[in-house]
């Protein structure tokens, strides 16, 4: 009698993947990540002049390229603002809360203006926090709804954002040692928090989000920490001449941030179906 | 106070789809959206095998996890347990679809009809107001509130009582006032074993099954 489906939740048909959300809403998160995170280093790695423009710029136009990604995946795209209305309890309000306020701030900060820049970071972190919220706030996704999401889609977005700084960095010139340094030790936390999550999950999920999951972490690993790692490493003993080896790190470390974000939105969004806690015996009321 | 809620009665239901149909009747949804399912479940191998029919639907949760994260307070609970979406709010993000532990919410971007054309009634009942946003059970709120306003008992008149618990042939499905130490479903939880689906996630669903306790503690 309790032969199958106990592990999920009770009996029960086999949960499916999500379908509300697709690569669209992905889009958002990793545009957001990157974008944000970006903003972040640019004022950390003290850039000015052009370079803080530029990067300001680029942050804001991923950051904007997210949302218009979510805004594709609305039913009623006009009535778009009202996702204003409720910051008191939900996350996605807060997102577009602190994205309405990064992007002014952003453009002041990208006429040159330093303490911009730095209000700018704290609404952009501000902003990949909210988003690391909002999917965590899906409760009806057993592999969302683990609180360890949270600092993966943070330290994921940083990763991004810092790959970002780093494979633009012939451009801007703003890779100062710190900059580098924390781009490093958030693909080091990237990875640290994923085995985390990853151990977490072992027997909540179904298998299919599972093997989604470890087909994501394979290239987290090889792609997004191990490669940047070593590229770095590389380029820092060889010097300026080896820049686009450390680029490539950037930029493998971007892609497969992003790659982790479309594959738990759109591969391991598996909900948990619908579960007995008990059978029945039908006609056995008396 | 009163707090809506529905009983289902595992060992009754027969898994006829009559409750199913009422609703897309009363509701007029839209081919492939079902406010009310019943689920067919077969566990165990030949010869062991049992089946059972489960009705799901929104569960007007106590705390309903798609109303925290609605963005545009679109979707409400109101004092009486009943959780409803404003259809001229709701932006359709989906963010309630997959906040729901119990995919109770359906979000449709056009009109689709059951053979491809509008047929003249589906044009008659055609709502535009319900595309692209979220949609779900709202425990016929409008029969409840319409039976209510004439003096009738919500799950005792069949007035005010929801399109599917009317339907249902076996009176599987039951309605009443949770609050109401007297009303059917009290009487029914207090008197059958019963349990609430992913309780554990802290949702407090409105919505109760029993089925026979004995039976499984004997096995």
């Amino acid at each position: 009698m309790k032969a199958s489906a106990k592990g999920y939740g009770g009996y029960g048909p086999a949960p499916w993947q999500q379908t509300s959300w697709d690569a669209r809403a992905a889009g958002n998160f990793i545009g957001g990540g990157m974008g944000g995170s970006l903003i972040v280093f640019a004022a950390l790695s003290g850039a000015s002049g052009r370079a803080l423009t530029a990067l300001m710029l680029a942050g804001l136009a991923l950051v904007a390229a997210g949302l218009v990604c979510v805004a594709l995946e609305l039913g009623r795209p006009l009535r778009a603002l009202r996702v204003l209305t409720n910051p008191r309890t939900s996350w996605m309000a807060r997102e577009a809360w602190t994205a309405t306020m990064l992007f002014p701030v952003g453009l002041i900060a990208a006429t040159g203006v330093a303490v911009a820049a730095w209000i700018a970071a704290l609404l952009a972190l501000a902003f990949v926090y909210c988003q690391a919220r909002l999917l965590q706030a899906a409760k009806g996704i057993p592999a969302w709804r683990e609180p360890l999401l949270r600092p993966l889609i943070v330290t994921t977005g940083l990763a991004e954002g810092g790959g970002v700084f780093v494979l633009t960095a012939p451009l801007h010139g703003a890779a100062t040692t710190l900059a580098v340094s924390l781009f490093v030790a958030a693909i080091v936390a990237r990875y640290a928090v994923w085995i985390a999550y990853r151990g977490r999950l072992h027997v909540s999920v179904v298998p299919q989000t599972r093997a989604a999951l470890d087909g994501a972490g394979r290239v987290l690993l090889f792609a997004g920490t191990f490669a940047p790692l070593a590229l770095i490493g590389a380029a820092a003993l060889a010097g300026p001449p080896a820049w686009p080896l450390a680029a490539l790190g950037g930029l493998l470390a971007a892609l497969a941030g992003a790659w982790t974000k479309l594959v738990l939105v759109t591969r391991a969004g598996f909900n948990q179906g619908f579960a007995l806690a008990h059978l029945p015996v039908r006609g056995a009321r008396s | 106070m009163t707090r809506w809620a529905m009983v289902a009665d595992l060992r009754r239901c027969v898994g006829c789809q009559t409750c199913t149909a009422a609703c897309r009747h009363a509701n007029a949804t839209p081919p492939g959206v079902q406010w009310r399912r019943v689920l067919d479940i077969e566990q165990g191998e030949y010869p062991d095998v049992t089946r059972s029919f489960v009705p799901v639907g929104c569960q007007h949760c106590d705390d309903p996890p798609c109303l925290e994260v609605c963005p545009t307070k679109a979707t409400r609970k109101r004092a009486d347990g009943i959780v409803t979406i404003d259809y001229d709010v709701c932006i359709g993000c989906a963010y309630c679809a997959v906040a729901c532990p119990y995919q109770a919410r359906s979000k449709t971007t056009r009109p689709k009809f059951a053979y491809g054309v509008e047929m003249e009634n589906e044009a008659k009942r055609r709502d535009d107001s319900r595309l692209g946003v979220a949609t779900k059970c709202t425990f016929c709120v409008d029969r409840v509130d319409a039976g209510l306003a004439h003096g009738l008992k919500p799950g005792a008149d069949w007035q005010a009582t929801p399109a599917c618990v009317n339907s249902c042939i076996a009176q599987a499905l039951a309605f009443g006032d949770l609050d109401d130490p007297q009303s059917n479903v009290s009487q029914l939880i207090a008197s059958n074993a019963h349990f609430r689906m992913h309780e554990e996630l802290g949702t407090g669903p409105g919505f109760y099954y029993l089925w026979d306790g004995n039976a499984e503690a004997a096995e």
